[in-house]
């Protein structure tokens, strides 16, 4: 049985796995943290960690991550327990609509799992691909630095 | 914040606690004098329960008919009626846009969120408690004079206390406002004025539902569009029996040229829309204009000229004068949102289409899509759910119009649009071509005598508006609706001439609109309409004259500019910036701007310094400084993030941003082909208010994009010596200009 194996959970994709990765995230696991922005691995509105490395899951295969680990924006905290960098985005206010703000988070994550203390242009430049259109870039880049800092 | 209240439940909670009409006729208040404006929206829907309830669990419920839009609005509101009815915020719950629930408070857009909501929920409050303190009054046996209230519970001075929630029936807050409750006074605020949290980030940063794009009604089917190749393109021939055929296909539909599919999942729709393009046939005629070639089209047609300040020229009369004059064009810019247009549609037994769309029309486009569907408008439900920042009128509305055709095709089952990228980009209605030819004769000080400026511009305004022929799949219908002739937004907030007319105190001033009623691509309201160029083209000008003059361009305006909080705001954006101790380096200039939105809302001065690459043309914006004066800022954290994400955009705009379309159709169909500002491009921004409490609210969600733009021009003269009037100032423009 393919097993995907997402924020700790196997699932059976049977049948799937030729599928985006994203939809079936968001269609048959019901998850909402991953977006559609593009389909085109142009904006990163849909950015998971597969082994903890930030995937475009809108251009990805669900057969092509099957038995990796797989964390979506869900597995990081919930409402009621956001994870440190999720409380930071709340902290410093850091979107608009919040859109983009999954695929931020995600490459975030996976940023400050490499480099736990980066500077300024390290979180810039790792967020280069990530598409904001409301322009709450500055505030997203000290959200990553202050959860760097309290880390 | 709550997704799916229903109208049982509200009516329900308003309803639980019966109780006796004596109280009411206590504690009337004298009915208001005819004719007398009431605040904001209030004005258009007095009732006083149609915005707000007591609900029986604990909670008030308001209902307001603007959006959020990540604008902060609805926190902003939750804050103003917290400290009005003196209570705790987290009691505040809120229905927004639901066409059958909240008053109709028309669209959400040209900064009138706070003037016309805020207001409305301000007064609202105020009235509220002063009701609830005359009942609180009979049930205390006590003077309401001397009643205190904290979150809710008033307590008399002998120490007896009762709650709202105890006193309340449902029955009387159902009466209109009198307009003449009194605003609590001011330093018993604790919400307005504090940067509280905003209620939806949590739901954001967590993946909790909260978007339109999370929500999944039971049995919900998937819903794609395929449209066509260019804007007048018709559908000739249609194979499309081999999809139909296909399983998991529940419906191919056609009508006209207006092609969809319903289909079990996301993937196969996609897959089907796919196929049937490959099998469609269109007519596509090539006859149009390109991006190139848009400005001359602007010039040759025949507009409609309007006046809209008119006064006697100096010049002539009063010889020797110097003209001089410059012409600045915008393009076509997107709206761009980073989530492609979504909508949900059911057709319910009833012959009810209930819709959920992140519109921010949500009364009007729902009566645009009962002609289209020839429905009574009383059939189509509109119920707004959050989406991606929109900028205005984007194809939200489009989207809606979509899943309802789709829906009355299968009956009883929820179907949800989403566009695709590249339909989003094509698709969408853009902000208008422009162009703003500016002239002014000066003495031999260099003084401005009479100033002119002429606009040409196609319609910024074609919102759905109620009328089907504005939403896209209504005009490739088998019997189309024509696309109604637009009509410019007329004062005090016009809208291809919004801000043409300078706030500057000139000797004589004249400005003339030239308003096309035809279109060389799809357009509507983009954030700011008209203001952003023309601003640019104003503020781009002056600097222009103060370089003739020789002046300091903060002094040159100061000549001009006699309103107070203009000049103050003018010269806080310097000061924060260092203008008078700037420290010019090769390559790199300042560059400052202003303009007071709408001529009548926020206040907004931008300075930055930038560094210009002769070699490439490549122009780097090093920091921004940022002044706005947005009357009382009921979240000032809230108004610095409208202003900041402003001032991006802009950059982004003026920086990189064209429409690039040809004759066979739109050619800018993604991020690849329409490049938008990225985090390391992003300059640091410093945004400082002036505050104006008890000042009205002015509304600041656009105030920044018009000054962002001629800051960028002027700096980059400043640096290079070179002047940018054509958008955007893409590296090939500024290596060109600086070999001219």
């Amino acid at each position: 049985m393919p097993g995907l194996k997402v924020n700790g959970q196997t699932h059976d994709i049977e049948g799937l796995e030729g599928q985006p990765l994203l939809f079936v995230l968001r269609n048959d696991l019901k998850l909402n943290g991953p977006k559609f922005g593009c389909g085109l691995a142009q904006c990163g509105a849909c950015t998971v960690l597969v082994d903890g490395q930030p995937v475009r899951s809108c251009v990805t295969t669900a057969g092509s991550v099957v038995d990796q680990e797989i964390t979506t924006l869900e597995g990081l905290g919930s409402i009621d327990r956001p994870s440190r960098l999720q409380q930071a985005f709340i902290d410093e206010q850091a979107m608009q609509c919040g859109y983009c703000i999954n695929g931020v988070i995600m490459r975030a994550k996976a940023l400050l799992d490499q480099t736990p203390r980066p500077s300024e242009g390290e979180v810039r430049l790792a967020l280069d691909g990530n598409l904001c259109r409301c322009g709450a870039h500055n505030r997203m880049v000290r959200a990553v630095l202050r959860a760097a800092g309290e880390a | 914040m709550s997704i799916a209240t229903t109208r049982r439940s509200v009516l329900k909670a308003a309803g639980a606690l019966a109780i006796g009409f004596d109280f009411f006729v206590d504690v009337a208040v004298a009915a208001d004098a005819p004719g007398q404006k009431l605040p904001g929206d209030l004005n258009t829907n007095p009732k006083i329960s149609s915005w707000l309830r007591v609900e029986s669990d604990g909670k008030i419920r308001l209902l307001v008919g603007k959006v959020e839009l990540g604008q902060g609005v609805l926190t902003a509101v939750a804050q103003i009626c917290a400290d009005q009815l003196d209570v705790d915020i987290e009691r505040i719950a809120i229905t927004s846009g639901d066409t059958r629930l909240v008053p109709d408070e028309g669209v959400t857009a040209g900064s009138f969120s706070m003037p016309n909501c805020g207001s409305a929920v301000r007064q609202v409050a105020a009235e509220a408690r002063q009701i609830l303190m005359g009942l609180a009054a009979r049930k205390l046996g006590a003077e309401a004079t001397g009643l205190r209230v904290a979150d809710g519970l008033v307590t008399a001075p002998d120490g007896k206390s009762v709650s709202y929630w105890d006193i309340v029936s449902g029955e009387e807050l159902n009466r209109d406002a009198s307009g003449k409750a009194p605003l609590k006074p001011r330093e018993s605020y604790r919400y307005i004025g504090k940067s509280i949290p905003r209620l939806d980030i949590p739901f954001k940063v967590t993946g909790t539902q909260i978007f339109i794009q999370d929500y999944r009604p039971a049995g919900m089917l998937h819903g794609r569009v395929l449209r066509p190749p260019a804007y007048d393109a018709r559908l000739l021939s249609l194979e499309s029996e081999a999809v139909e055929k296909t399983a998991g296909v529940i419906k191919v539909m056609r009508n006209g040229s207006f092609v969809g599919v319903i289909a079990e999942r996301e993937e196969l729709a996609m897959d089907a829309i796919a196929e049937l393009r490959s099998q469609a046939k269109w007519d596509v005629p090539t006859k149009g204009e390109t991006q190139d070639t848009v400005h001359d089209w602007l010039l040759r047609q025949e507009p409609q000229d309007l006046y809209i300040r008119k006064e006697p020229v100096i010049a002539a009369a009063d010889q020797p004068r110097k003209l001089v004059g410059a012409i600045y064009k915008r393009p076509y810019h997107m709206h761009a949102s980073i989530g492609p247009s979504t909508a949900i549609a059911l057709l319910d037994a009833d012959g009810v289409t209930h819709i959920q769309t992140h519109s921010q029309s949500v009364f009007e486009t729902g009566v645009a899509i009962a002609e289209m569907l020839g429905v009574d408008k009383s059939r189509v439900h509109c119920q707004h759910m959050q989406g991606s920042g929109c900028y205005v009128h984007n194809a939200a509305d489009d989207a809606a119009a979509d899943a309802a055709l789709l829906a009355q095709a299968v009956p009883g089952r929820p179907v949800r649009i989403q566009w695709t990228r590249q339909d989003e980009h094509k698709w969408e209605p853009y902000g208008s071509a422009m162009a703003v030819s500016t002239a002014a004769t000066i003495d031999e000080k260099g003084d401005i005598v009479d100033w002119m400026l002429e606009l040409w511009s196609t319609s910024h305004g074609a919102r759905p508006g109620g009328r089907a022929g504005n939403l896209l799949p209504a005009r490739y219908l088998e019997k189309p609706f024509a696309l109604p002739t637009p009509v410019n937004g007329g004062p005090p907030n016009y809208a291809a001439d919004r801000n043409a007319i300078a706030i500057y105190e000139f000797r004589s001033q004249n400005v003339t609109t030239h308003f096309l009623t035809n279109f060389a691509a799809r357009a509507s309201a983009q954030r700011g309409l008209g203001a952003y160029a023309n601003i640019l083209a104003i503020e781009s000008f002056i600097d222009e004259l103060a370089a003739k003059a020789s002046a300091d361009p903060v002094e040159y305006r100061l000549r001009y500019l006699k309103d107070e909080r203009g000049r103050a705001i003018l010269n806080k954006a310097a000061d924060m910036f260092g203008w008078a101790k700037f420290n010019k380096t090769p390559g790199r200039g300042r560059g400052i701007a202003f303009a007071r939105y709408k001529g009548l809302a926020t206040y907004c001065a931008v300075a930055m310094e930038v560094e210009v690459d002769r070699g490439t043309g490549k122009v780097r914006v090093l920091r921004v400084s940022t002044a706005a004066d947005c009357g009382e800022a009921v979240s000032p954290d809230g108004v610095k993030n409208q202003i900041e994400g402003g001032v991006v955009q802009s950059l982004s705009w003026t920086l990189k941003e064209a429409v690039r379309f040809g004759p066979s159709g739109v050619r800018s169909a993604d991020w690849t082909s329409y490049p938008i500002l990225t985090f390391s491009e992003v300059p640091p921004i410093a945004v400082e208010l002036i505050d104006r409490p008890g000042t009205p609210y002015l509304g600041a969600g656009e105030a920044s994009q018009g000054p962002t733009g001629a800051a960028l021009a002027n700096a980059i003269f400043d640096a290079v010596g070179v002047r940018l009037r054509d958008i955007p100032f893409t590296p090939a423009r500024v290596k060109a200009a600086l070999q001219a």
